[in-house]
């Protein structure tokens, strides 16, 4: 194949362009993600050079000790109940702020406040609303006659506690992913559902909202998802695993395991593990929406 | 509906029927729904100019009975080291995107208008890296960083996000929309592929390079994670770090702490306030279109 010499300097130059992403993708990414499957066979801690090759040792120890399962089934738990409503709740409200145009900028504004706020420094804050003799919450609980709660310092409350903050921190990054979504949609087709007889709100919902809402509604569940997977702001700010461990949630295992105790090796099986959980989630995505194209 | 309501007498547009009544319903808990998301800012502020004594009094003001808020600020602003946090925290946000900037906008007008051997390769890399969150990468990372001796610098804090593969993503996505006979009738002309890059790609892309800057810049004033394994000096901590920090410090001066924490969370509040539509935009781009 004869190449003209205008090709040859564009691919030159092409290779040029990618050269420091290229460097830094195989510093960042490639390099470490080889080496943590590495480093995940051995025994290593950087408190020693010396190392061992030990195989599969550090995964049959996650099956076996309790911490690991302890820490799976929190964050479990925590992801149940925080992923479905900050999807629910998300959709919901941008439906609403939709069919009420003349509020939508204020709404929208502050809805979404807290996804910008420093959640380190809002996680402060929620503690001491939070805060089971003088907190605000209890307060209002109390004002009303209820019980009041343990929010944080109660085993069977603090992960549902940390899902409520979360659920305020998220709830409005969903919502403006549904916005948009709920924008995009063409009005004619509710007027064509109208005329096919759906006018009410579950009926346009039903009908032509939710089917047309499918791309936005998997990204926006998997995100959430893979973003409660993730917790570990609010953990390390204001409970630290506890009490009695029941807040102890996975990357904060990991890090507690990596960084704490120097258990690199196990750290790093713990790591890739977490990897494979967020890659089952961005392919189910992935599958979804190949599939699923309405236009 | 405008046109029916202003065509319909006005009586009817008032009266109340159940949809109506359920409509207003709906406004009214959005707006109650909006006074909780905006609660725990107001209390936080609140706090932050009463006197320690007073954070907690059963009965909440909104406005303090003593007025400490000058006290607060002071001690934070001046007798403390919060504004060296900031100062941190800036220049980590700062130096990250600038190295983003300059490394993905490059490699993204090569992936979506040039060809080259390997340009499957790397963008396989690019969306696969997407994925990767760094809390997996963090152990070699570290380790790498223990050992060149670099710990506790700034180098460090911003190392791992040096390149973002999201950028390269969303930019060549916008690249690509850009018509090839432009850049061909420029080469023509007599442009270099780098004056073609400066002086028509760039221009054409600003939305998405500003909605990017201001997601980036967000997401690592606000990253905990990072700063906490390689930061171990008082002198590079950032100021999402020092509310760590504050926890210990917490129990004894109450109105200072919501103070600390106003000043850490106000720059990035401001910045969504300032540049709402540019942030909301990238976040749409994030989603729907990618």
């Amino acid at each position: 194949m004869a190449r003209t010499a205008a090709e040859r300097r564009q691919t030159r130059l092409a290779y040029g362009l990618i050269a420091p992403a290229t460097l830094l993708i195989l510093l960042i990414y490639i390099g470490p993600i080889i080496v943590v499957f590495a480093m995940s066979l051995t025994d290593y801690t950087l408190v020693s050079d010396y190392y061992e090759f030990v195989g599969l040792e550090n995964y049959s120890r996650m099956l076996e000790e309790e911490p690991f399962r302890n820490a799976l089934l929190n964050t479990f738990i925590y992801a149940g109940f925080l992923a479905p409503l900050a999807f629910g709740l998300g959709l919901i409200i941008a439906i609403a702020i939709q069919e009420r145009k003349q509020f939508r900028s204020i709404l929208e504004v502050l809805f979404f406040l807290p996804v910008t706020a420093t959640l380190t420094a809002m996680a402060l804050v929620w503690a001491a609303l939070m805060d089971s003799r003088q907190g605000v919450l209890n307060g209002t609980l109390d004002l009303m006659g209820l019980p009041v709660l343990n929010w944080l310092g109660s085993p069977d409350l603090v992960l549902i506690s940390l899902a409520i903050i979360s659920l305020w921190a998220l709830v409005g990054f969903n919502m403006v992913l549904f916005l948009a979504g709920l924008t995009a949609i063409p009005k004619s087709l509710y007027d064509a559902a109208a005329v096919d007889g759906a006018d009410g709100a579950v009926d346009k919902f039903l009908r032509v909202t939710w089917p047309m809402l499918g791309p936005t509604a998997m990204f926006v569940a998997v995100t959430t998802s893979i973003t409660a997977f993730k917790i570990f702001d609010t953990v390390a700010v204001l409970t630290q695993g506890g009490p009695n461990r029941a807040s102890e949630v996975y990357l904060y295992l990991a890090y507690l395991e990596g960084f704490e105790y120097f258990n690199m090796g196990y750290s790093a099986a713990l790591s890739l593990i977490f990897l494979i959980i967020v890659f089952a989630f961005a392919l189910i995505q992935a599958l979804f929406i190949d599939r699923k194209v309405h236009y | 509906m405008a046109e029916v309501s202003t065509s319909a007498p006005i009586g009817l547009a008032f009266r109340l029927t159940p949809r109506r009544i359920a409509f207003h319903l709906g406004t009214l808990f959005l707006f109650l729904g909006a006074w909780i998301m905006i609660f725990p800012f107001i209390w936080m502020v609140s706090s932050s100019l009463k006197p320690t004594d007073e954070v907690f009094d059963s009965n909440f003001t909104i406005w303090p009975q003593t007025f400490a808020g000058f006290d607060n600020y002071y001690k934070v602003l001046f007798e403390q080291p919060y504004l060296t946090f900031l100062m941190n925290s800036f220049i980590v946000c700062a130096g990250i995107l600038v190295v983003q900037l300059l490394t993905a906008i490059p490699a993204a007008y090569a992936l979506a208008k040039l060809k080259f051997r390997g340009s499957t390769i790397l963008f396989g890399a690019v969306l696969a890296g997407i994925t990767i969150p760094i809390n997996v990468t963090s152990i070699p990372i570290y380790v790498g960083i223990v050992k060149v001796g670099l710990l506790d610098t700034y180098v460090a804090m911003m190392f791992p996000f040096f390149v973002s593969v999201f950028a390269i993503f969303l930019f060549r996505q916008f690249f690509r929309t850009f018509p090839d006979s432009i850049i061909q009738a420029a080469r023509v002309d007599g442009f270099t592929e780098i004056e073609i890059i400066l002086r028509l790609i760039i221009p054409s892309a600003v939305p998405a390079i500003a909605a990017f800057s201001v997601f980036s810049f967000v997401a690592h004033w606000n990253d905990l994670y990072w700063p906490l394994i390689v930061v171990t000096s008082q002198e590079k901590m950032t100021a999402t770090l020092s509310m760590l920090q504050y926890q210990s410090a917490f129990d004894n001066d109450y109105g200072g702490a919501f103070a600390a924490a106003t000043v850490i969370t106000a720059p990035m509040v401001i910045a969504f306030l300032l540049a709402r539509r540019l942030l909301i935009s990238g976040i749409t781009m994030t989603g729907v279109k990618g």
